[in-house]
Formats: structure tokens, C-alpha cells, sequence
């Protein structure tokens, strides 16, 4: 019995004093993505004449498709977004259009905000795109955390470098942070407000900070959200973003 | 002959009348001359300075090229090929790379574009000779405008970020190791110069360029397959059609002018032709035909475009020759207009010019004297005599 169990410790990483950085991001991509997901945010954007909050409702399947609809302010309500892959049509109200937007523009800020059209709606699953290696350990709000660093093993990642914080009962990133090919950081992402959504702890306010530019970064807040729902098909397509 | 005598002698006759005619159309000829040397001169220093700086004799752009959008720059770089690397060693070609980045001056962000050029050419007046530095950081050359906008100056350390040609982000800092003063926009606004290597290494595109600028003195351009040629009737069609624009814009000037001054010799012809009625009658009846008389009329009208022309000369040329000696500086804010302005303008006057509107408010006054002329047909020269107003 003894003999089994020491084999199980070294053997299933789950088991082990620190786990592999493959098994790491599994259990974070078992967190973090989803077939599917529909919820609602607010985000709040903290510029140098002050702070706007954006409210808004998204749903989303896989990697490929997004659709989101603002809700507030009455500026930006019903102005919709569409993403399949990587373009992106944007309806705006008051001109009454739809615009196609090329993939480079994924790229570009949000309403100002410190995330780009690709981070928000960026579902990657990290195994797909990362090596991992577990690289220390830390605290993170009394929580102990593994230091998880991703390489890059594909060439089209916006980011070839990145760390994360994984929280080491919840498995989920607790901070995050994305680095240049240079090994300058560029961005960083502290995820609290960890709740439990069936089987996965999933984190429902998240701060964005550009760590090149001054300013206190975009709050990123999940009013409520849904997992592995069932969205029709008619909902990501160009016809939906005009109703 | 004996009518130009006569309404030489008239014309002189009436004095501070015609006097004041004369002074007002000079000044039209002179501001009309003198602003259509100025847009002329404008017109072709802004061509020199764009050929000079920005565009040489024509340039290759890579088919994807679209300077007016800039999402085709991911797309716009292809390999030199061997004759393109003959031409760029034997100065007749230069490459310019570009690509989009975001900088940070002071914790703002700004996004910028990135212009690799060769440190050693020597086709553009751009100082790009200050790159060519060995340094940690990215040696970055720009403009006037963009180190005000951006409030660097040389010696100042900024944060560069951009994406490669895979899309992954990449970041390092530099270095701002000369600032270049020119009159073309176009290379300044919103623009870092970097050494051309370092941003084919950066982007990881080696050998790579998006445009191919060529030496504008020499002739027999190579056919490069893969791009696209402009020339420099199509690279300066921008600034040709801004300079039309302005000619219109100025003919309403111009048309006023000669309006008022149009209207003045008008009056005097009207006042003339009442107040002689009776030399108008004797002259009717000592054999000359209504149409000779109308003639002397239409002819003292149209001499005040001549001695216009004279009065002009006298005060116009060495006003005109010291402006073109000496320019005319223009406004602080005309350097965002977009085009290429310099701090000065020296205007040009070519003879075409002023033979032009010579014969243009020649033929003017002539007709303008006319009209009221005309009225000398409907006299009965008796009642003229008698001074009977018809």
C-alpha cells in the first residue's frame, strides 16, 4: 500500500509537491475555457480626466466566435460587436453600420481601455500555444501560489512570454503577467473575486494595467456568468448585430 | 492716331479723376501679380522640398502599399531582390522600411510609425548619416513637429513597442539621437526614423523594405516585378491640385479688384459721356462718325489700364523684387497645414504672369469702357449740341 502510494505521488502530478507546468495549465484551461459562455461585465476604464464605466453582454463559443452588445453608457448602448476568427464587424447605432474591421484592429484599444479588442475576447487555450514550467512559488493575498512560466512553442502569439500566479488549491491564475519578446513586461492582470461556477473557479474582477503607460489600468468586473449553455447559431451572425 | 492723341489729352485732361482710377486699378494688378507669386513660388519650393525629402525621382512601392491605410503596412514588405541591391549599392535606389509601433513618451502612449532607412544614403536630404551609431538602444531620428507633439529632444530615452512580422509584441528602448528640421510634414508628423537594419531585425524581416525611393538625377529607371512604380507627377498630385485649389480660391479675389476698379472707370465713363454731350454733338458734326466717337471714348477708358500698368511698375517692381529677394515669412501655425510651407516663401513672377494679367485688365477696362459708350450711337447730334439728355 505504502509502495503505491509513494508511486502515485510521484507519478500523477496532482499528487506531487509541485506539478508539472503542462498539468498546471490543463487544470487552468479546465478553469478558464469553455465550449461556451454568456455573460454580463462592466468595465471600468480609469483615464487621466477620470473613469467610465462600460456595461456590456457577451456571448461566446470556443475560441472562434464573440458576440458582444453594450448595454451603458447611452453613448455606447446597442453599438454590438462580432467576432468570427479573426475579424471582426462592429455595428454602430448612430450611424446605423456595420463595419468590417480587419484582423490588425483586433489589436487596437478598446474604447480606451488597456485591453485590446484580442484580450477581450482572447479564449486561447494556453496548452495549445505554451510550454510551461513551474519556476517557484509565492503568496499572493494569502494565498500560495506556484510561479507558472509559458514559452511560446507557436510563432503567431501575440505575447512569446508569459507568468502566471497559479493559486495552488484553486488552480487558477491569481496574477498574470505578459511579456515582450525582449523579456520587457508589457502587461499585467490581477484576478480576484474568485468564485465557484460548478466544477470551476472562475475569477469575476480582473485589472488590466499597461505597464508601459501611467494610469491606474481598466477594471474588468463579470456581473454574472454561465458556462456550456446552448447558443443558437443565428447569434453570431451579421444580421443579429443590426437587430 | 489723331484718336489717341485725343484721348491721350483727354484722359490727362480730367485730372484727380483719372488719377484715382488709375491708383486703384494699379493696386489691383499689383496684389493680383504679387499673390499669384506668392502661390507659384509656394508651389514650387513645396515640390523641390517633397522631391528633396520625401519622394526623389518617383518611388517603388511593394504592391500591398497604401499610404492612406494603414492596416495594408502588416502586408506592404517584400525582399530586395539582386538588381534592387545593385541600384541601392550604386546610389541610385534607396529602401525605406516601414511599420506601425506604439511609443511611450512619459507614461502617454502615442502610436507612431516606424521608417528604417539606410544610414549611408544619400538620394533624401533626411540627416539619416546621425543613425548610423552603435548603441544599445534604438537610435531614433525625427522631426521638429513630432519631438514638440511627443516633447522629446535629443538625449531622451522613450519605450518602443511593436509586433513583428508573426504578430508577437516586442518592446525595447530608444534613443533620440538627432532632431531634423524640414518643410515637408509628410516625414515628421507622427514618424521615428531608425536605422534600417535595426527595424529589419526588430520585425524580422531581413532584406525587406515597403518602399524603394529613387535618385531623381538619374534616368532609366530599372523595371522592378513585384512594384510599383509613381512617379513624380503622381507623388506631387496632392500638392498640385492644393495649389489649384488656392488659385481659384484667389481668382474671387482677383475678381473683386478688378470689380471695384471696373466699376470706377465704369462711373467715369458714364459721368464722361454726360458731361461732354456737347463735345460729343460738335465732334458728330464736324464729320466724325458716331462710331469714331464711341472708339475715342472706349480708348480713354482702356488707357487707364495702360497707365495702371505703368503707375504699378513704378511702385510694383521694386516692391515685388525685394520680396522676392528677401521672402515672406509665414505663420507659426501654417507649419500643421499638411503641406510642405517653409518658414519663408519667395515668390516667383514669371513674364507669362505679368503679360497675363496685363492683357487680362487690359481687355477688361476696353470692355467696361464700352458699355456706356455705346449710348453715343442712340445721340442725335443736334440735341447733343444743345445738351439734351436723351
Amino acid at each position: 500500500m505504502k509502495i503505491v502510494f509513494l508511486l502515485l505521488v510521484i507519478y500523477v502530478p496532482g499528487f506531487s509537491q509541485t506539478p508539472s507546468g503542462e498539468y498546471l495549465l490543463d487544470k487552468i484551461d479546465q478553469n478558464m475555457s469553455s465550449d461556451s459562455r454568456v455573460f454580463t461585465s462592466k468595465m471600468v476604464i480609469h483615464g487621466r480626466r477620470g473613469s467610465r464605466t462600460v456595461e456590456s453582454k457577451t456571448w461566446a463559443i470556443g475560441e472562434e466566435k464573440s458576440f458582444t452588445e453594450y448595454l451603458a453608457p447611452a453613448r455606447e448602448k446597442d453599438t454590438k460587436m462580432l467576432k468570427l476568427e479573426d475579424q471582426l464587424w462592429m455595428y454602430s447605432p448612430a450611424t446605423d453600420r456595420t463595419i468590417q474591421i480587419s484582423g490588425h484592429m483586433l489589436r487596437q484599444s478598446v474604447m480606451g481601455s488597456d485591453l485590446s479588442y484580442e484580450d477581450m475576447m482572447d479564449d486561447k487555450k494556453l496548452q495549445t500555444h505554451y510550454t510551461a514550467a513551474v519556476v517557484g512559488t509565492d503568496t499572493i493575498e494569502s494565498r500560495p501560489c506556484w510561479i507558472l512560466e509559458l514559452q511560446a512553442k507557436t510563432k503567431d502569439v501575440a505575447y512569446e512570454m508569459r507568468k502566471l500566479w497559479v493559486d495552488q488549491q484553486r488552480y487558477l491564475p491569481l496574477r498574470q503577467e505578459l511579456y515582450a519578446k525582449s523579456g520587457k513586461l508589457l502587461k499585467r492582470m490581477e484576478l480576484s473575486e474568485i468564485v465557484r461556477h460548478g466544477k470551476r473557479w472562475y475569477p469575476m474582477h480582473i485589472l488590466f494595467k499597461d505597464m508601459l503607460k501611467d494610469g491606474k489600468g481598466t477594471e474588468f468586473m463579470v456581473d454574472d456568468i454561465e458556462f456550456d449553455v446552448t447558443i443558437p447559431d443565428y447569434r453570431f451572425s451579421k444580421a443579429s448585430l443590426r437587430r | 492716331m489723331l484718336s489717341l492723341k485725343l484721348a491721350w489729352r483727354n484722359l490727362i485732361g480730367a485730372g484727380l479723376r483719372t488719377w484715382l482710377n488709375v491708383i486703384v486699378l494699379s493696386i489691383s494688378f499689383v496684389v493680383i501679380i504679387w499673390h499669384r507669386g506668392m502661390l507659384d513660388g509656394w508651389h514650387e519650393q513645396a515640390r523641390r522640398d517633397t522631391i528633396e525629402w520625401e519622394i526623389g525621382g518617383g518611388q517603388y512601392w511593394q504592391k500591398n502599399y497604401d499610404p492612406y491605410d494603414a492596416f495594408t503596412l502588416v502586408d506592404s514588405h517584400e525582399k530586395l531582390s539582386a538588381d534592387i541591391q545593385e541600384g541601392v549599392m550604386s546610389n541610385i535606389l534607396t529602401p525605406i522600411l516601414i511599420s506601425q509601433a506604439t511609443i511611450y513618451p512619459q507614461g502617454r502612449i502615442q502610436s507612431v510609425l516606424l521608417k528604417g532607412i539606410d544610414p549611408t544614403q544619400k538620394i533624401l536630404n533626411l540627416p539619416a548619416k546621425k543613425l548610423a551609431t552603435e548603441s544599445y538602444e534604438i537610435p531614433v531620428l525625427m522631426g521638429t513637429r513630432m519631438a514638440e507633439s511627443t516633447k522629446l529632444t535629443i538625449g531622451d530615452i522613450v519605450t518602443i513597442r511593436w509586433r513583428d512580422v508573426n504578430g508577437t509584441f516586442d518592446a525595447a528602448e530608444a534613443k533620440i539621437v538627432d532632431l531634423f528640421r524640414t518643410n515637408v510634414p509628410k516625414i515628421d508628423n507622427g514618424q521615428l526614423w531608425i536605422p534600417l537594419d535595426r527595424l529589419r531585425q526588430m520585425m524580422q524581416m531581413p532584406d525587406e523594405a515597403t518602399i524603394i525611393v529613387t535618385n531623381p538625377e538619374k534616368k532609366n529607371l530599372p523595371q522592378l516585378s513585384g512594384w510599383t512604380f509613381r512617379d513624380q507627377q503622381y507623388l506631387l498630385s496632392d500638392i498640385d491640385r492644393t495649389i489649384k485649389q488656392k488659385q481659384v480660391g484667389g481668382s474671387i479675389i482677383y475678381i473683386i479688384l478688378l470689380f471695384l476698379a471696373m466699376l470706377a472707370i465704369f462711373d467715369t465713363q458714364v459721368l464722361s459721356i454726360f458731361r461732354r454731350q456737347r463735345e460729343i454733338g460738335t465732334q458728330i458734326a464736324l464729320g466724325m462718325t458716331r462710331g469714331q466717337v464711341i472708339r475715342l471714348f472706349t480708348l480713354e477708358g482702356s488707357m487707364h489700364s495702360i497707365l495702371a500698368a505703368a503707375v504699378a511698375a513704378i511702385y510694383g517692381i521694386p516692391l515685388l523684387l525685394l520680396q522676392v529677394k528677401y521672402g515672406i515669412t509665414m505663420p507659426e501655425n501654417t507649419d500643421e497645414y499638411g503641406m510642405a510651407i517653409a518658414e519663408k516663401i519667395f515668390p516667383v513672377y514669371s513674364l507669362g504672369l505679368v503679360i497675363t494679367t496685363t492683357i487680362v485688365i487690359f481687355i477688361t477696362a476696353t470692355i467696361v469702357s464700352f458699355i456706356p459708350a455705346r449710348k453715343i450711337s442712340r445721340m442725335k447730334p443736334t440735341d447733343a449740341i444743345r445738351g439734351k439728355i436723351n
